[in-house]
């Protein structure tokens, strides 16, 4: 379990930092949608991983998953999720402005 | 409780709310008054306050320390709201002249980031500084595209970009250091650290590395910094004003984490970054001022000067010492103050040169050469550090600290003499370089300028720095002359505030008074209050 969650977070990142690190501007969204992906999913194993528990006191239950990890990833979910959206904006504004989805708003090597 | 540690956070966010309920600019310009004149009683209210040691700890949600989100202003808080909050005038002064109305949402999104600037120095928790980082963050991404066009649609792309990356590092390091010890707290870390085992201390070493990295990219230190000068080379004026603080955010930052989780009461940890803080510092200041000799326009020199005075602060930071930071801490508003002088300036020399814009050769010679050249020089002067400015008073403060004499950071002298005479005397060479070209060498008048290079250096700036054949009013220069006055104060009230910033250096090197005063602060009694726990 911790492998594949290890497994799952490395692919997302070095994926994303591979399409981040490209001159197109919808690359470099898509690269940043998956960093955070992963950075999400971090966040979570922070709270260690713990499987079939509920995020709360419970005298019944013999533990409980860390609630906190999943408070934060909430927070950094909606927070990534306006960003992303503000990015495809300026992406897209950028895009008009240029004529050209170049990082650098301009197709020849400066 | 006391509730003056909120009044900085609510005041613009409910400022902003009220904007959007009517979006015509002059009843949002009455409303970013109003709300500028309760954040001046307020910041005043902390400033005096914690002046006489007072520790204002609030509990937001009214749970003790390390379960809720908890507010401290101490003596560095209330300072960085107040420069904060006299910045916040400047830029609604230098907007009247019409920027506020070149797109939407100006106002409300000055009263966000001023939101965002102070939540970020007032929070004591790790996870709410990210939050606030982020909500600065994105109103300055509006406000750095404010006014549109190509340029600054390429350099939003870039800063925001940059940002988010900045962002994700921020959110793995809170993650490695919550998940090593199971706090946000920045006091209550700081506890945790110290009672931790030695293998949870590389994981945690991770963290704080992390950290450090995420903040020297909001500072603008050396390897970090290269977005900085197209970013500000981008924005409009009265934008400018206020990043002139944008910078300063990544150094408290540094400041209130490495001195009070990974201070001297963490273990391990304690002091392990501040050489290579230093070092980074010294290497920047030394690096940037050299960039600025090569500037090409004034707006990109006077960025190369605020990277650099970025790494002159962060010297005085990594020498942990009370006399160290305090020159710091002062030198900080100083420079502060004067680079939102030098980007105002560069403002009016842009407007008056028509489409020479501020860059540095000598096809235009200034409108009203005596006006804007005289403010120039004495925004320079104030920028460079020579007396009788902060600037001056500041660097002397800092090398006076570093004498073998003192006790304190004895056997690194040499190098910080060398780095701050060099850069300093690079900075002075650039200015005076800048002004020399602009104001004396420049022989053509303006209208030469439009005819010979109108059409090739015809962009956004130039059609936005509006015709050169109307003359400067009282209300364009008027804010420069404010803010001067403003580098000049911090200078004549040298001692008071010396005494203030000492102070305020003391208690960040000492940090378990407020660590104490953070944790012992119980909730305010009420109906629906748990009883008070013990701690774990």
């Amino acid at each position: 379990m911790e492998l594949l969650l290890a497994g799952a977070i490395a692919v997302l990142l070095g994926t994303g930092t591979y399409l981040a690190l490209r001159p197109r501007s919808f690359d470099v969204v898509l690269g940043i949608t998956l960093m955070s992906y992963a950075v999400n999913l971090f966040i979570f194993a922070a709270g260690r991983v713990v499987a079939g528990r509920a995020p709360i006191v419970d005298g019944a239950a013999d533990g409980l998953a860390d609630p906190l990890p999943q408070a934060l990833v909430l927070t950094a979910i909606v927070i990534g999720f306006a960003m992303t959206a503000l990015l495809l904006v300026l992406a897209l504004r950028a895009r008009q402005a240029c004529g050209t989805d170049h990082v650098d708003g301009d197709e020849e090597p400066q | 409780m006391n509730h003056a540690p909120v009044l900085p956070i609510v005041i613009p966010a409910l400022a902003a709310a009220l904007m959007l309920l009517d979006r015509r600019v002059a009843v949002q310009r009455a409303l970013a008054w109003g709300s500028l004149l309760l954040l001046v009683l307020a910041a005043g209210w902390l400033l005096a306050a914690t002046s006489h040691g007072w520790r204002g700890i609030y509990l937001v949600g009214n749970w003790a320390a390390p379960w809720g989100v908890v507010l401290v202003a101490d003596r560095l808080s209330a300072l960085m709201v107040a420069v904060t909050t006299l910045l916040a005038g400047l830029a609604l002064a230098a907007s009247r002249t019409g920027w506020d109305t070149r797109g939407q949402h100006f106002h409300p999104l000055l009263q966000i980031q001023l939101m965002g600037l102070n939540g970020a120095f007032l929070t004591g928790d790790l996870f709410n500084l990210f939050v606030f980082f982020e909500v600065l963050l994105i109103a300055s991404y509006g406000l750095l595209v404010h006014g549109d066009g190509r340029e600054r649609m390429v350099a939003g792309l870039r800063f925001v970009t940059l940002n988010l990356l900045g962002s994700s590092l921020f959110l793995v390091a809170a993650a490695i250091l919550y998940g090593v010890t199971g706090t946000l707290n920045l006091a209550d870390l700081s506890l945790r650290l110290a009672s931790g085992d030695v293998a949870a201390s590389a994981l945690a070493r991770a963290g704080a590395w992390l950290l450090l990295v995420v903040f020297c990219l909001k500072a603008a230190i050396l390897p970090l910094s290269a977005w900085l000068p197209g970013t500000y080379g981008a924005a409009s004026a009265p934008v400018l004003v206020l990043f002139a603080v944008m910078t300063k955010v990544g150094l408290y930052a540094i400041l209130r984490v490495f001195t009070l989780s990974f201070g001297n009461e963490s273990g391990p940890l304690a002091g392990a970054a501040f050489p290579w803080i230093a070092a980074f510092g010294a290497a920047s200041f030394a690096a940037a001022t050299t960039c600025a000799l090569a500037g090409v326009d004034l707006r990109r020199l006077t960025s190369m000067l605020v990277i650099a005075s970025a790494g002159l602060l962060l010297i005085g930071i990594g020498l942990a010492t009370p006399a160290t930071v305090a020159a710091a801490l002062y030198y900080l508003v100083h420079t502060t103050f004067s680079a939102a002088a030098m980007f105002l300036v560069v403002d009016l020399v842009s407007r008056t040169r028509g489409s020479a814009l501020d860059r540095l050769d000598a096809t235009a010679s200034a409108r009203q050469p005596a006006l804007v050249g005289g403010l120039f020089l004495v925004a320079a002067a104030a920028m460079a550090g020579l007396p009788p400015f902060g600037g001056f008073i500041g660097k002397a403060m800092l090398l006076q600290a570093t004498l073998p004499a003192s006790g304190a950071g004895a056997g690194s002298a040499g190098w910080i003499w060398a780095a701050v005479f060099a850069g300093s005397l690079f900075g002075l060479l650039a200015l005076s370089r800048a002004g020399s070209t602009l104001f004396w060498k420049s022989e053509g008048d303006f209208a030469a300028a439009d005819a010979g290079s109108g059409a090739t250096h015809g962009n956004l700036r130039a059609t936005e720095a509006g015709s050169p054949a109307e003359p400067l009013q009282a209300r364009d220069w008027a804010p420069v002359v404010v803010v001067l006055g403003l580098v000049a104060a911090v200078s004549v009230g040298a001692a008071p505030l010396q005494r203030y910033v000492q102070a305020a250096a003391e208690d960040l090197l000492q940090p378990a008074a407020l660590i104490d005063a953070t944790l012992r602060t119980r909730p305010m009694p009420g109906p629906h209050t748990p009883a008070p726990e013990t701690r774990r």
